[in-house]
This record gives C-alpha cells, structure tokens and sequence, in this order.
C-alpha cells in the first residue's frame, strides 16, 4: 500500500516537472524542473529495486548533465530568444495534438503486447550484483566501446568549442 | 506491490511529454533538454520491462543508453554554444543553412 502511494506522489512530481520543462520561458527554470524529474526518476529506480541505476542516474544525469546545461545556458545569456514574431505558429499548435494522437497511438500499442504477455516471475535478483556481473561477462565488449565513445566525445568538445588564438 | 505496467504507462507519459517539447520550443537548449526527457522516459520502460522478464539485462542496456547520452550532451552543447558564436541569436527556426 506503501508504495502505491509513493508510486503516486513520484509520478505526479515526474510527469508536472516534465510540464514545466516544456512550459515554461526561462531556460534555467527549465533546467531546474529537469534536475527534479530526473531525481524522481532515481527515485522510480530505487522503487523497482536498481539500486545502481538510481545511484549513476543522480550522478551522471542529476549531476553532471544538469551542471552542464546550467553552464551553458550562463555562457549563451538566455531571456531573449523566444520572443519575437513566431514564423511557425500554425505549425506549433499542431504539436499538441500530433502529441496526443502519438499518446493515443502508444496506448493502444502497450494495450495489445505489453499488458497482455504473462508476466515471469523474477529468476534473477536485479541488484547491484547481477547488473556487475552481466556488464563484465555478455556486454564486455560494448562496456570498453563506451570507454571509446566517452574519449571521442572528450576530444570532440575540446576541438569544437576551442577558441582560435 | 506496483505492477511493472504502471511503470511503462507512465514512462508512456513523460515520452510524448518530450515530443511536444521538441515540438512546440524555438530554444535549441529546451529542445536539448526535451530530447534528455524522452531519453529517461524510455530508461524508464527498459527497466520495467528487465523487471518483468525477471533478469538484470534491461539495467545493463540502460548503462548503455546513460553513457551515450552523457557523450551527446556533452558534444550537443558545445555545438550550440559553437553556433551561438558564430551568430549571436539562438533560434532553430534561423538554423536553415543546411536545408534545401
């Protein structure tokens, strides 16, 4: 009963925090309200008992990625753009229901597969443990392709943002 | 207990959440930030449906999905900052230089 009511209050935190994010004008609120939704994420992790995916989201998404979008939100001097005459407005309040027919057309799709196929009791435990385990024996090898496409990264972002002297 | 479908149906949610605003929003970081919401949201369902299937791979593939999208973040905001450089506004629907 607990954590029916935990799921609840979580989801209405996520799903309002993802709201605000699309709503509203300040990017920095923006990224305020992603700070919140990615926390209540962690938190639905640790629901389903990812202890280590609620630990590395908070770190790497909560931490490093919102630390980022703040810093360049600081460096690109927000509050200005947005505001002139909107060449697309037409186009833009077609978004909202394109975006309901998408919600539509996904509910259907989880109504006839997802929430029909029998569900299998849980063989494995999903703790920290089994995630190690499976990261170093099936998925070694995508493990160290990660280390590669986290170096490349490093070196392209140094290379685009580098100031010509 | 709350069944994994709960789970799904609410990462459902925070998905066409994040296509609206990449839709509806002319700041390529919002944008940004969208594009990071859809990402959690499927993250979301990967896990669920690890739990539902009872093994650890949904976790693993979401290890994946998390050092991809720290690597895209990273190069995404260093080519808008690259872009607001070169331009001084920050609007998509200016962007069309590579459009024909």
């Amino acid at each position: 009963m607990g954590s029916v009511i935990a799921f609840w209050i979580l989801a209405a935190l996520v799903v309002g925090s993802a709201v605000g994010l699309v709503v509203r004008r300040n990017p920095i609120h923006g990224a305020l309200f992603l700070v919140v939704n990615l926390g209540g994420v962690a938190a639905l992790y640790l629901m389903m008992h990812a202890e280590f995916l609620a630990a590395a989201q908070v770190i790497v998404y909560a931490g490093a990625i919102a630390v980022l979008f703040v810093f360049a939100i600081m460096v690109l001097i927000p509050g200005r753009e947005e505001t002139g005459p909107d060449p697309l407005r037409a186009q833009r309040w077609l978004a909202v229901p394109l975006g309901g027919f998408l919600a539509l057309e996904i509910a259907l799709v989880l109504r006839s597969t997802v929430f029909t196929t029998p569900r299998r009791p849980a063989t494995v435990a999903g703790g920290v443990e089994a995630v190690g385990r499976l990261l170093f024996t099936d998925y070694l090898f995508p493990f160290e392709v990660t280390s590669f496409l986290l170096l490349a990264a490093l070196i392209g972002v140094m290379a685009l943002t580098k100031r010509k002297a | 207990m709350v069944p994994e479908s709960h789970y799904v149906a609410l990462s459902a949610v925070l998905f066409v959440i994040g296509v609206v605003g990449v839709l509806i929003r002319r700041n390529p970081l919002v944008i940004f930030m969208a594009i990071e919401l859809m990402l959690n949201a499927a993250n979301l369902a990967l896990v669920a449906f690890g739990q539902r299937h009872g093994t650890a791979q949904g976790q693993a593939l979401v290890f994946f999905v998390m050092c991809v999208a720290a690597a895209e973040v990273a190069v995404g905001l260093a080519i808008i900052v690259s872009i607001f450089r070169m331009r001084r506004r920050l609007s998509v629907d200016e962007l069309s230089l590579m459009r024909w």
